[in-house]
């Protein structure tokens, strides 16, 4: 089902990578319109109202700079491309190609994630111009597990998309059912609240959700707030390895169901 | 005579645009769930500030769901009329078939802003009037005539802010082609107009009443409603929604001029 090999994921990339060039200003954008977190910490700080989670603004303002991070480079779409391509009649060429049309879009992912890199420095700068009392270097060992978890963070939503993705073999419009698991994402992640300001209703159930693994983990790591790093990741692990089957499940289900215009 | 002849186009496009939509039957009810969710949602994140504090900007919880009233309503108009309609416009320029519109006796802004409609908005819309509903009885606000009138017009000011804002940004597809990530930064701004503007700081406050006028679109019919709203605001909201329109709809004839199709 998945044969890959280094030469070309290589190739994969490096294509990807230059189609993504051509389109600077459109990531440049997408990187803007990541700035809400910015936003948050606006009410957050300017309402006093960090003092009742045990979080003096500093920190408050590093762990909001972080999702922001950590959303940009976990920023999944593979549906809205997937349904497009599926309503084409696109997909079917990508069908007889010896590759899984997945590695594709993951190889989309990561290129366009390189071409935002430097757009999400450029916004932190001026975060830090803003807020000079909130610079901060993470050591080495946390920025890399800054990384790892947020690379774990962006697998578990692209396998979460590509199993609805899956669904335009039944449904055609699939990016709905993204659009309604959005709005959980949105809100229980951390992007606009950390998770330890929740009420304690919530935070009672959702350490065993995928959502505050999402954001809220990776960016208390990146910004040195506290957090259990252990089962953080053994969390994010176990949710891929319960994902990946069932994407795997669906996709070969899908593929069977598929009918191409003019077949 | 004109007047007529464009109602009865709207309501043809009315009829063909529900019909279509209609084909998707489970789409419209995952798009209803996610108008509920989605109200829930910013309510429950309203309650994580209200936490520890009775006011932030200077408002209470129960004004505060006001503004959440308000976004959700203008957030259904803009999911029903505006969102569907403009992001066609950047298809139109790169496939070229802006020409077509352009050629038939109409409009052209007429036809683009209202050709489509996305019914699964008119959930968030209603969601949006009970929650006011609501409002109204916990903050025991009086209705009478006039307090209605204004509060209709802040309301309508606010819907043209947002078309205008809305058309702007898509008409720069004629020179940028791709645009519909400048209307992904229109829709991260407008996220802000949840909340009340006196929750932020200064200089964003100043940034959102001039260049992205969101204060005008949710705050202001939200002290209208409370009956807080000084007279000289409202006046101002007046006055720059009729700026905006004009210039949104001066703007789209400028780009016009620039307009080079497909083929030519």
């Amino acid at each position: 089902m998945f044969n890959l090999n280094k030469n070309k994921l290589i190739t994969l990339l490096k294509v990807q990578y230059s189609n993504m060039l051509e389109y600077r200003v459109e990531i440049a954008l997408w990187a803007i319109s990541g700035i809400i977190p910015f936003f948050m910490l606006n009410i957050w700080t300017n309402n006093n109202l960090s003092e009742s989670i045990n979080l003096s603004n500093v920190m408050l303002s590093r762990y909001f700079l972080s999702a922001f991070f950590v959303r940009q480079f976990s920023v999944v779409w593979v549906v809205f491309t997937f349904e497009e391509d599926a309503l084409l009649g696109k997909i079917s060429p990508y069908l007889i190609q010896p590759l899984n049309p997945f590695f594709r879009y993951f190889a989309q992912h990561i290129a366009e994630q390189i071409t935002r890199f430097p757009f999400a420095i450029i916004i932190a700068l001026i975060f830090f111009l803003i807020n000079p009392e909130s610079v901060w270097v993470p050591s080495l060992s946390l920025l890399l597990l800054a990384c790892l978890s947020t690379f774990f963070s962006f697998l578990i939503q692209f396998l979460i998309q590509s199993i609805i993705a899956c669904f335009c073999f039944w449904t055609e419009k699939a990016s709905s059912i993204e659009r309604l698991l959005f709005i959980p994402t949105l809100f229980l992640s951390g992007l606009l609240a950390p998770v330890i300001s929740f009420p304690e209703y919530v935070k009672s159930w959702i350490y065993i959700t995928p959502f505050p693994y999402l954001i809220d983990f990776p960016a208390n790591i990146l910004s040195g707030n506290n957090t259990n790093i252990i089962s953080g990741f053994f969390m994010q692990i176990f949710w891929i390895s319960v994902l990946f089957p069932i994407f795997k499940r669906t996709w070969s289900l899908g593929t069977k169901k598929y009918t191409a215009m003019g077949s | 005579m004109k007047i007529r002849k464009y109602i009865k186009i709207y309501s043809l496009f009315l009829s063909t645009s529900i019909a279509s939509e209609l084909e998707y039957k489970t789409n419209v009810i995952i798009d209803f769930i996610t108008a509920i969710l989605s109200l829930v949602g910013s309510v429950f994140l309203l309650s994580i500030f209200f936490q520890n504090t009775d006011n932030i900007g200077g408002w209470n919880f129960e004004q505060a769901l006001i503004i959440q009233g308000i976004y959700t309503i203008l957030n259904g108009i803009t999911n029903t009329w505006f969102n569907p309609n403009l992001t066609e416009i950047v298809k139109h320029i790169r496939e070229g078939t802006l020409d077509f519109v352009l050629l038939k006796p109409l409009d052209s802004q007429f036809f683009i802003s209202l050709k489509k409609i996305a019914p699964s908005g008119f959930l968030e819309i209603i969601l949006g009037f009970a929650l006011l509903f609501y409002c109204i009885s916990i903050n025991q606000i009086n209705i009478n005539l006039g307090f209605l009138f204004l509060c209709l017009t802040t309301l309508c000011c606010s819907i043209v802010i947002l078309y205008s804002l809305w058309f702007l940004i898509s008409t720069t597809t004629i020179w940028f082609v791709k645009t519909w990530n400048a209307t992904e930064v229109l829709r991260s701004f407008l996220y802000i107009g949840r909340f009340p503007l006196n929750s932020f700081s200064f200089s964003l406050r100043i940034f959102f009443s001039i260049f992205v006028p969101i204060a005008f679109i949710t705050t202001i019919p939200s002290e209208v409603f409370l009956g807080i709203a000084q007279l000289w605001k409202i006046l101002s909201e007046l006055i720059v929604a009729g700026i905006f329109f004009i210039v949104s709809r001066r703007f789209w004839l400028f780009a016009l001029k620039y307009y080079t199709s497909a083929s030519s």
